[in-house]
């Protein structure tokens, strides 16, 4: 395994790279993003006595679509003039390519959620600090990624991609949007830590048991 | 086919003829009438069995799916596929004999309750198992997707279960292990559950050798 650290950076920072240039993917999922949570103030027109209750799904509603939406492009990004046949042809071992992937993947993901969550705060006239949310969020963050980037690669390859990837990505991370919403309404309820360990075991064990799956069929996604 | 195989499907489809008409006496003709909930409850018969063997069929997804991408041999592909079908169409069933139980009993088609919203879950990750051989772009390509996703979605049961669980819960617990229900209830249970995985081999075996069929026919077109 000497070297891995090396190579998993390569390709992150040629997805960095790619998307400081174009982008395309950050800012477009963005402004998804906001317009969900407009959009959920409509639907569910939260006043101050309900608020508790419906924002952290509206957060997490947010996340998830927002999640999709950059999941999609970020592969479709290397399916444009057969860029992935270039990736397979590195001399890596397939699993460097799904360590880089997720690499980006959780930092565009991540980048968005840095941006998004202050501003969700803000409209709904939340505390604006609270760095236990920022903890659920990395946590939570990690499962997404790590799914969200076999899934991602295997819808790459198929036709009807935006609609096969939500398919089979949303029923298999209902755990972590059910850990993730629970966790967020306990802290902005400003209940201690002690509370909300159980989701964060939940997410934790998600994380760690999708970050090894993911890896080892992730070779028999990307096989041509 | 061959004579041993012919010999095999009569066997069982025989057995399974024996066992459905001996369910189907036990629940509508033996067993008492459940006193608080009344005849409704004739349905529990029915979803458990439904419930158990279409668990079971996931169990044999993942363990063909694993086989599937170890030894490449497209049987166990053929028997996931197949197997998957039955469980989707087994849970189905689950769930529209349980709103209708639900209805009468708790007054409501459906609730978010635990093992509802696992089953729901559980439901739709199969469903998907289905729907991405169609978008597949050829077919050992669909049966990879297939295989990674009967992995995936597979491992994923558990934590939905403690998730949901922990998220809130409603129906009423297995009370077969606590010994809850009455002799006559557990035998015709029993039953059902027999007739019901004889019937789920069957349908399994047909498919398989039809799915089998289909793909000579297809491997006979290319030449």
């Amino acid at each position: 395994m000497k070297g891995l650290f090396p190579k998993v950076f390569a390709i992150f920072r040629k997805d960095i790279l790619l998307e400081l240039r174009t982008k395309e993917v950050a800012t477009s999922i963005l402004v998804f993003a906001l317009l969900v949570l407009v959009i959920f103030n409509f639907a569910f027109d939260p006043e101050a006595s309900t608020i508790s209750m419906v924002a952290p799904g509206i957060l997490w509603v947010g996340f998830t679509f927002a999640g999709v939406l950059g999941l999609n492009r970020i592969f479709a990004t290397e399916k444009e003039n057969s860029c992935f046949g270039g990736l397979m042809l590195c001399p890596v071992d397939r699993v460097v390519i799904y360590w880089g992937k997720l690499a980006s993947i959780f930092t565009f993901i991540l980048i968005i959620e840095v941006i998004i969550t202050p501003i969700f705060l803000i409209l709904f006239n939340l505390p604006l600090f609270i760095p236990m949310l920022a903890l659920i969020i990395v946590v939570a963050t990690v499962g997404f990624a790590a799914v969200g980037t076999l899934f991602s690669a295997l819808a790459m390859n198929t036709r009807a991609r935006d609609i096969l990837l939500p398919m089979v990505f949303l029923p298999v991370v209902v755990p972590v949007i059910i850990a993730g919403v629970k966790a967020t309404a306990l802290v902005l309820e400003g209940r201690p830590l002690g509370d909300m360990a159980i989701w964060f075991q939940i997410m934790i064990a998600f994380d760690i048991i999708y970050l090894v799956v993911s890896a080892l069929v992730f070779e028999f996604v990307i096989e041509e | 086919m061959k004579g041993k195989d012919v010999l095999r499907d009569n066997v069982l489809l025989g057995l399974g003829l024996v066992l459905m008409i001996a369910a189907l006496y036990l629940i509508f003709i033996y067993v008492p009438t459940e006193r608080e909930m009344g005849v409704v409850q004739r349905i529990f018969y029915f979803h458990v069995p439904l419930a158990w063997v279409g668990m079971l069929a996931f169990v044999f997804v993942f363990i063909f799916s694993i086989l599937y991408l170890w030894k490449r041999a497209m049987k166990w592909d053929i028997l996931a596929h197949a197997s998957a079908e039955v469980g989707v169409v087994f849970i189905t069933l689950v769930l529209i004999t349980g709103t209708v139980w639900a209805r009468s009993i708790w007054g409501v088609w459906w609730t978010w309750d635990a093992r509802l919203t696992a089953t729901l879950v559980l439901w739709l990750t199969y469903l998907a198992y289905l729907l991405v051989r169609n978008y597949a772009a050829e077919q050992t390509q669909g049966a990879r997707f297939a295989a990674v996703l009967g992995i995936v979605g597979f491992i994923d049961v558990p934590i939905v279960v403690l998730a949901v669980n922990l998220w809130r819960t409603q129906h009423p617990p297995a009370l077969i292990f606590e010994g809850g229900i009455t002799s006559s209830m557990l035998l015709t249970t029993l039953m059902c559950i027999a007739a019901f995985t004889v019937l789920y081999i069957i349908i399994v075996i047909q498919s398989a050798s039809m799915k089998n069929l289909e793909a000579e026919v297809e491997s006979l077109k290319d030449i």
